[in-house]
């Protein structure tokens, strides 16, 4: 038992990591195709996003299970094919059970593919961790990259038709209503329109940026009180 | 080193004029133009403008305050000024006051201060709130209006300023009294039916000797003003030249091949918003090309694109594209377009 990572692994950090320290969409911007193009309404953002996470917490597992076995020169294409196996099952599973979100995403769903949110988690951390913390990690990227698309979605489909939910009866049953946000709206298309795409994502990572720099500034303010306090300790029991 | 401390050399150049002055000039070169539009066309333009200022100077200090910049100074410029009046003379007269609000704020939040404010925004501000509103309210952005001389009646100021903001009209009046084809537009429409070129310009009153009725000495008015802008050098002639050049040459062309098909480029330059775009709009200087020869590229650029997206798109002008598609490829003019620098020879070639 010399390998320290499967001692102690700090799942708190895997897991704020993923959602928002180094969020694959806000932070690592990778996987913009898919987050950009389905992004237009909430419900096909979020099931974009749930199909994503399944792959690439299977490809995770996957990948974190065979690491030794993986030659390290041709470990790309081997990460290739295990999420393409993985997103093959997802597209079947769509296709039987869920035909008419199916029709909607279209080539999207394969598309999950060549996301290199997913291979970047592959190469980065599934291949170098044992499996547990690599299922975590893939549940906590797959949140956060649902989330963004999810957070685009809303931003989108509010603006672009005043609704939020519009057709969720096709990914989660009959009892699904649409919400109307706006009566009479007679629809903004530049939301859903890409260049929408683009300016929200823009926004949002602008918001993002404004968080982080918030909290820097307070945790800093927050340590030089604590120097502070120490020094004014050391210098009150120095007479000792 | 204090200024007098260094030593001065010829050539000296005098000193450039500040940015609230070129922004007073172009606005004053801007007047013929409005009034002759109030003239042909009624007070809807005068509302228009009005709205737009207010909303531009809303947007422009509300960003200032946020970015912690000094606001009173920066509005002096007059830059979101003239930015609020250029989209409301692209605007269809009698816009909704939302309409306008949308794409002010558009032009003045995202197109440029967003990128970082005056002198820094890759696409002329007016002409992108103008293209987001396009998109986005097809059938607000189609209502223009007809001509005075043809229209039975018309609102008078207060009238305009109560319709955009309620939408109400007067009682004797309808939708239909303010709101009419262009005459680029019907010459297109006509001519894809499969009507001769001549028969329309017959069958409609809109149109007159050069373009529409009205639209002519609009453009004549804003030609007047370009030229004094030239004429006190605050715009270099190379784009407006090439611009019109370039759009004239590609009508000419295509108007010898088949005259009853394809419009006149006379009529091309004196329709729509040929003028304004020439002389107002290409020439923006932070948004366009900066080298001589760039210059000259850039106008033939918007000139071309302005007559095939006029000729065979689906929008009533094509002015607003044509400079932010021009505006995107700027940079790599500039960069392709480097003058020689003074006593610098080209390298013979080395002979085989």
């Amino acid at each position: 038992m010399n390998n320290p990572q499967l001692i102690n692994t700090n799942y708190s950090k895997i897991v704020q990591d993923g959602l928002w320290n180094n969020n694959p969409a806000l932070a690592q911007v990778l996987g913009l195709c898919p987050l950009l193009a389905v992004s237009g309404t909430v419900i096909n953002a979020l099931a974009l996003g749930v199909a994503t996470m399944l792959v690439l917490v299977a490809s995770n597992l996957a990948v974190s299970l065979l690491r030794q076995y993986i030659p390290n020169e041709i470990r790309i294409p081997i990460f290739v094919l295990i999420i393409a196996g993985f997103v093959t099952i997802v597209e079947h599973l769509m296709h039987a059970y869920l035909y008419n979100l199916y029709t909607v995403l279209g080539i999207f769903v394969p598309l999950i593919v060549t996301n290199c949110a997913i291979i970047g988690r592959a190469e980065g951390f599934a291949s170098k961790h044992s499996p547990m913390p690599s299922i975590i990690d893939g549940i906590s990227m797959g949140l956060g990259f649902t989330g963004v698309l999810v957070a685009l979605g809303v931003m989108r489909e509010i603006l672009a038709q005043g609704t939020l939910f519009a057709d969720a009866n096709i990914m989660l049953g009959q009892w699904a209503k649409t919400v109307t946000i706006f009566e009479d709206y007679d629809g903004f298309l530049l939301a859903a329109l890409p260049p929408g795409a683009f300016i929200g994502l823009g926004l949002l990572l602008a918001l993002k940026n404004v968080i982080d720099q918030n909290m820097r500034k307070r945790q800093s303010s927050r340590l030089t009180v604590e120097v502070l306090d120490s020094n004014a300790v050391a210098v009150i029991s120095q007479p000792d | 080193m204090e200024f007098s401390q260094l030593q001065h050399y010829s050539p000296h150049t005098p000193a450039q004029a500040s940015v609230s002055r070129v922004m007073l000039n172009v606005m004053l070169a801007l007047i013929p133009g409005i009034v002759v539009y109030i003239f042909f066309f009624g007070w809807g333009v005068l509302v228009n403008i009005v709205l737009a200022s207010i909303f531009a100077l809303l947007a422009e200090s509300l960003v200032l305050a946020v970015r912690k910049r000094p606001v009173f100074t920066t509005l002096l410029d007059g830059s979101a000024l003239l930015t609020g009046i250029l989209l409301a003379l692209a605007l269809p007269s009698h816009s909704a006051w939302w309409v306008i609000a949308v794409g002010v704020f558009f032009a003045i939040i995202i197109a440029k201060q967003l990128y970082g404010g005056l002198g820094l925004n890759p696409f002329n501000p007016a002409m992108t709130g103008y293209v987001v509103l396009l998109i986005s309210f097809p059938l607000e952005m189609t209502r223009w209006s007809p001509p005075l001389e043809l229209a039975e009646q018309s609102l008078s100021l207060i009238e305009a300023f109560r319709y955009s903001f309620s939408g109400y009209l007067p009682s004797s009046m309808d939708l239909d009294m303010i709101s009419l084809a262009t005459p680029l537009d019907i010459a297109r429409e006509r001519v894809d039916m499969g009507m001769k070129l001549s028969a329309v310009r017959s069958e409609f009153s809109i149109f007159s000797l050069l373009s529409g009725k009205g639209t002519e000495w609009i453009n004549v008015a804003f030609l007047a003003g370009g030229i004094w802008l030239l004429f006190i050098r605050l715009i270099d002639w190379r784009i407006p030249a090439s611009l019109l050049l370039a759009m004239g040459a590609a009508a000419g062309v295509f108007w010898l091949i088949n005259p009853e098909q394809y419009l006149s480029p006379l009529f091309h330059l004196f329709a729509g918003a040929t003028m304004l775009g020439a002389f107002f709009i290409a020439t923006d200087p932070v948004t366009a090309s900066t080298t001589p020869v760039g210059r000259l590229i850039f106008g033939a650029g918007c000139g071309l694109l302005i007559y095939i997206i006029r000729s065979g798109g689906g929008y009533p002008d094509g002015v607003a594209f044509a400079v932010l598609l021009m505006n995107l490829s700027a940079p790599l003019i500039d960069h392709f377009s480097q003058p020689r620098i003074t006593g610098y020879k080209k390298p013979e070639e080395p002979k085989p």
